[in-house]
Formats: structure tokens, C-alpha cells, sequence
């Protein structure tokens, strides 16, 4: 028997635990407060999420989210076309678009390589992305995936693309690995910290511009 | 380094518990199923963060009770560390040293460090290649910390390849780059630890034989053979040679995660061919060329904890092995034996003096000093 004294109510409340991270306690909630406000403020509400779904879609560019057919990122045209930076998923293009460092365009493939998840080459935005580089415009690649044993692989999946497709011309780079800034050496991990040696950068380039 | 003090408290059979130790050998004597092991195992917790016999940490809380306190008194280079490990049931473990709480129990680990010596032990030649891997891997990892890394990743990649070589069965299809790129990584990770192991088996080999050939007065002659697919050649090769086998059974067959070792007497497998003794003689002399490598890196001598050490060996080896360990390369010593008079007897015959627990029942009874000149 249901605990709820209304189907609407119970309705509602299964609708909300639906979601990620929402219980069914955080649901009822949610939907008692709902009930408590507005008539007008809830259809706001509920009249969004339907537009969400129904009028957002993908860049046909970038795949980034989009109300438009091309997203704003890549109708930009004092955004500059030969440096594409390659994210993950949207939530990358905008953790890099509030460092306010990059001017280039982006390509959001949509997740990493990784077989046990079940996600090959051929789930991700990749073909769009080689067309993009066989096409010629595009001077630098920049990677920004997680620094993580799938993400490296991904890279070295693009650039094998790459370098199958002849286009010798495009540099390929990858962000920077190693100590954050504000960090203190002796709290860096070993890997980090071995990988930043390795790595390290002549001074010149280090100086904030 | 040596443990100075222990005391229990609803650790395994052990209700209670308080002792003090001597510097050098220590034998814990008793019947079977007193709990004598269980001591040894106390300071193995204190070393390791965890029991070497039981992986469950809430099963060594004794029957009945809640909760469970091992501590000990170490003397670290001339100075007292006050070690404390508590387990409440369902609560997480807490270490202390002096006090203080680690906010990682790998920070302790190998502090104090221990070898113990134990009949579970022939699980590395009756076992798979597993254990043995494991074995090596262990030591290798103290010394050297890209290794461990190294080999984390190998594994990871593995687990991916093996993940897209079902995939390719199921959906009927093979795709050669996407092979390719977890080949590359596998290649580069498992030539990297495939050097390591031959380096430290090369190592390794003459300080284990050099023990063994001191138990045995050198009657026999054995080998530890390292077995990899990467002899045949470098790793890219082998891995394509494998390829159609990896695609039919839909597994990676080749590579260093089935490296084996292969114990021999005489040349023939310990396995199939030795006899119970010449296993644990040469159970032994791995353990103690282990113990060698401990002593290296950490730069101190580990305790040694032998767990019913002289079963299946005859009165000859154990003489040898006794008047080894008792030397200076040796530091403080744990013995069990479920004969007083065997382990008296074989201390006095190489003139050392040895500190004697009466083990019964989960209590612990010092007996009075049975010194080199005692006349038995």
C-alpha cells in the first residue's frame, strides 16, 4: 500500500527520486515545497525543464550544448579557428571558459575511451574531429583530457588519427601535468612530482603573461 | 630495532595480555591451539597494520568481544616507540606511535619492519603463479616505488584489453587501432617491470642459494627460475605472435602478468619432487634472502618471527638454521614450538640464551632464564 495520501503526491515524489543524487526523503521534500509555492512560479519551473529537453541540442561544430544549430563558442568570429582544444564532456568546455586563457574553439567528444565501460572510438565524437583536421584549417590540437590511464589513451588514439591522416602541419600538444599551483613540494605525490620534473618548462614560459 | 613490551586485549584467544622480551630469542612454547601463533601475529599487526594469517581484521577480535588493543614498545635506534592499534566493530582501525594517530596506515607500514616465517608460507609452491608474483613483487615494490605504480597501470591496461578483445567477439568486428593503443602501453609498462624481475631474481638468486646451502650443509643444489613470455623476445613481437590465440579466447594469454617462478632441487620441481623438508628448507631460504633485501633498504635488522619453524625439518637443519639466525645479520627473534624440550635442547647445543613463554589457554607464562649452562 502506498505511504502517500495522494497518486498525484506519490507520482510526483518517484519522479523527483529519479534523479541523480535525490532519495525518496529528499523527493518529498522537494515536492512539498512545490506545493506550498506559487501555482505560477511551478509552471515556470516545470515549463523549463520541457524546453531543456525539447529545444537544446548539440553544435554541429563542436557538440557542444546549444540552443542553435552552431553553438555561440563556434559563431564567435573573433574566436580564433586554427586552435581547437579537445575536451571530455560540456562540463569541460566550462570549467576552461572561466579561466578566461583560451580563445580558440573546442571539440567535446563525449567521454574517454575505456573498454570496460564500454566505450570504444566509435561512441565518441571522433569521425567529426578528423574531418575537422583533414579540412585544413586547424593549426594546434590541444588535448584536455583527464589525466588518467583513459584519457592518455584517448590522446594517443587521436593522434594516431593523425598521424594516419598525413596532416603534418598540425601540432598536437596536451595541458600541463603536474604540481598545482599553490601547492607545497613535500604534499606533491611521488608520480606527480616525478612527472613534473620530467616535464618541466623553461622559465620564460612560466612567467604569468 | 626490537620489541621491548606487548600487551593485548581481546586480540584472537587473548583475553589479557602483558609481556616483556628479550633483546635476542624469544620461544613462546605450548600445545596446539594455546596461542602461540596468535603472538606472533600481535606483532605482525604492529608491524603491518594486519594480520598475516586472516585478512578480515574484525575476525581477530576475540569471541564475544567488541573491541581489540595491540600495543608495543619498540626500541627504534635508542629510542621507546609506543605503537597502538585499536579495532572497534565497525569502526575503522586506528593506529597510534607515540600518541599521535596516522592519518595513513601506509606511513607506519615498514616502520618496524618484520619477516615472519609460517607453514602458510608453502602456499607459494603449491599455489599458482599468483603467489609468487606476488612474492617478488613485494620485495621489489620496498625498493623501488615506480614499480608498484608500474605495475597498477600494467593491470589496469589488461583489464581494458581484455574488456575490448570480448567485445570484438560479441560484436563480430576487430579493430586494429584500437588494439593498438592499449598494445602500446601494455608493451612499454611490461618491459619496464619484465627488466626489474630479471634484475632483482638475478639478485636475489645467490643470497637465496647461499641460505639454503647453509640449512642443508649444501646437499642439494636448487634454483629459482624466472619464467616469462618476454625471454622469447621483445614484447611487441610476442604480442602479435598471440594475437589470433587472444582474439579466440578472448583474454590477453600473453604478457608479465603470467611471469612465474620455478623452484627447483637438483633440477627437478620442488612442487612434484621435493621432499616435505627440502619444501620447507627451501620455504626458509627464500624467506630469509627476503629478509636480507628488508634489511638493506630499511637499513635495520627486522624482527623475525618464526611460526613452527622446526616441524618437518630434521635435528640437523634445525641446528644450521638455529645457529644462523642467532648470528650477527639477525636481529631479535620469535620462535613457536609445541615442544619446550626440542627448542631448550637446540639453544643449548649452540649456546645461545633464549627468554621461554609457557603458552595455555590464551595465557602467557615467562618461565625462569634457562641459560647456556643449565644441565638437563
Amino acid at each position: 500500500m502506498s505511504t502517500y495520501s495522494s497518486k498525484i503526491l506519490e507520482e510526483a515524489v518517484n519522479e523527483f527520486s529519479r534523479l541523480p543524487g535525490i532519495g525518496k526523503r529528499t523527493a518529498l521534500r522537494l515536492v512539498l515545497h512545490l506545493l506550498k509555492a506559487d501555482p505560477a512560479d511551478v509552471e515556470k519551473f516545470g515549463n523549463t525543464f520541457v524546453r531543456l529537453r525539447n529545444e537544446i541540442r548539440y553544435c554541429n561544430q563542436c557538440h557542444n550544448i546549444s540552443e542553435t544549430e552552431m553553438c555561440s563558442i563556434c559563431s564567435d568570429h573573433k574566436r580564433d579557428d586554427s586552435v581547437v582544444c579537445v575536451v571530455e564532456d560540456v562540463r569541460d568546455v566550462i570549467a576552461i571558459e572561466n579561466t578566461n586563457q583560451f580563445n580558440g574553439k573546442y571539440h567535446v567528444l563525449g567521454g574517454i575511451i575505456s573498454p570496460m565501460d564500454g566505450i570504444g572510438p566509435g561512441e565518441l565524437n571522433v569521425e567529426s574531429l578528423v574531418h575537422k583536421m583533414a579540412a585544413g584549417t586547424i593549426k594546434e590540437i590541444i588535448m584536455a583530457l583527464s589525466a588518467t590511464m583513459e584519457g592518455d589513451t584517448t590522446i594517443f588514439y587521436l593522434y594516431k588519427k593523425i598521424i594516419q591522416l598525413n596532416v603534418s602541419d598540425i601540432k598536437f600538444s596536451t595541458i600541463a601535468r603536474g604540481v598545482s599551483v599553490g601547492d607545497e613540494l613535500e604534499y606533491a605525490d611521488e608520480v606527480t612530482l616525478g612527472r613534473s620534473i620530467l616535464n618541466r618548462t623553461p622559465y620564460e614560459n612560466a612567467l604569468v603573461k | 630495532m626490537y620489541l621491548q613490551k606487548l600487551s593485548l586485549l581481546n586480540f584472537k584467544n587473548y583475553e589479557e595480555a602483558d609481556l616483556s622480551f628479550s633483546e635476542d630469542v624469544n620461544a613462546f612454547v605450548g600445545g596446539n591451539g594455546e596461542g602461540k601463533t596468535n603472538l606472533l601475529d600481535a606483532i605482525h599487526y604492529l608491524s603491518m597494520c594486519k594480520s598475516y594469517f586472516n585478512a578480515v581484521d574484525t575476525q581477530n577480535i576475540r569471541h564475544d568481544a567488541e573491541f581489540f588493543l595491540v600495543q608495543g614498545t619498540f626500541n627504534h635506534e635508542n629510542r621507546e616507540e609506543h605503537i597502538y592499534c585499536g579495532l572497534k566493530k565497525n569502526q575503522r582501525k586506528i593506529f597510534k606511535r607515540n600518541q599521535e594517530e596516522y592519518e595513513r596506515l601506509a606511513d607506519h607500514i615498514g616502520f618496524l619492519p618484520v619477516v615472519m616465517i609460517s607453514p602458510t608460507d608453502a602456499n607459494l609452491i603449491t599455489e599458482g603463479s599468483e603467489e609468487r608474483r606476488k612474492f617478488i613483487d613485494s620485495i621489489i615494490s620496498q625498493f623501488d616505488k615506480s614499480y608498484l605504480d608500474n605495475l597498477i597501470q600494467y593491470n589496469k591496461v589488461v583489464s581494458q584489453r581484455n574488456a575490448l578483445l570480448k567485445q570484438f567477439a560479441q560484436a563480430r568486428r576487430f579493430d586494429e587501432t584500437s588494439l593498438e593503443i592499449w598494445d602500446e602501453q601494455m608493451i612499454v609498462l611490461g618491459e619496464k617491470i619484465y627488466r626489474k624481475r630479471l634484475e632483482f631474481v638475478n639478485h636475489f638468486l645467490p643470497i637465496f642459494k647461499n641460505y639454503y646451502r647453509f640449512i642443508s650443509h649444501g646437499r642439494e643444489d636448487v634454483a629459482v627460475l624466472y619464467e616469462s613470455h618476454l625471454h622469447q623476445g621483445n614484447f611487441g613481437d610476442v604480442l602479435k605472435a598471440a594475437l589470433d590465440r587472444d582474439r579466440s579466447l578472448q583474454f590477453s594469454t600473453v604478457g608479465i602478468h603470467k611471469d612465474d617462478l620455478v623452484f627447483t632441487v637438483d633440477g627437478y620441481p620442488v612442487k612434484r619432487f621435493a621432499s616435505q623438508g627440502q619444501q620447507k628448507s627451501f620455504l626458509i631460504a627464500l624467506k630469509l634472502a627476503q629478509f636480507d633485501f628488508v634489511r638493506e633498504v630499511k637499513k635495520m635488522k627486522p624482527i623475525l618471527l618464526l611460526d613452527d619453524i622446526f616441524d618437518k625439518l630434521d635435528n640437523f637443519r634445525v641446528k644450521n638454521l638455529m645457529e644462523l639466525v642467532s648470528k650477527d645479520n639477525f636481529g631479535q627473534i620469535f620462535i613457536t614450538d609445541a615442544h619446550p624440550e626440542r627448542v631448550k635442547k637446540v639453544f643449548e647445543e649452540i649456546q645461545v640464551e633464549i627468554l621461554t613463554f609457557e603458552v595455555s589457554n590464551g595465557s602467557v607464562v615467562q618461565q625462569r632464564e634457562t641459560a647456556t649452562h643449565s644441565s638437563e
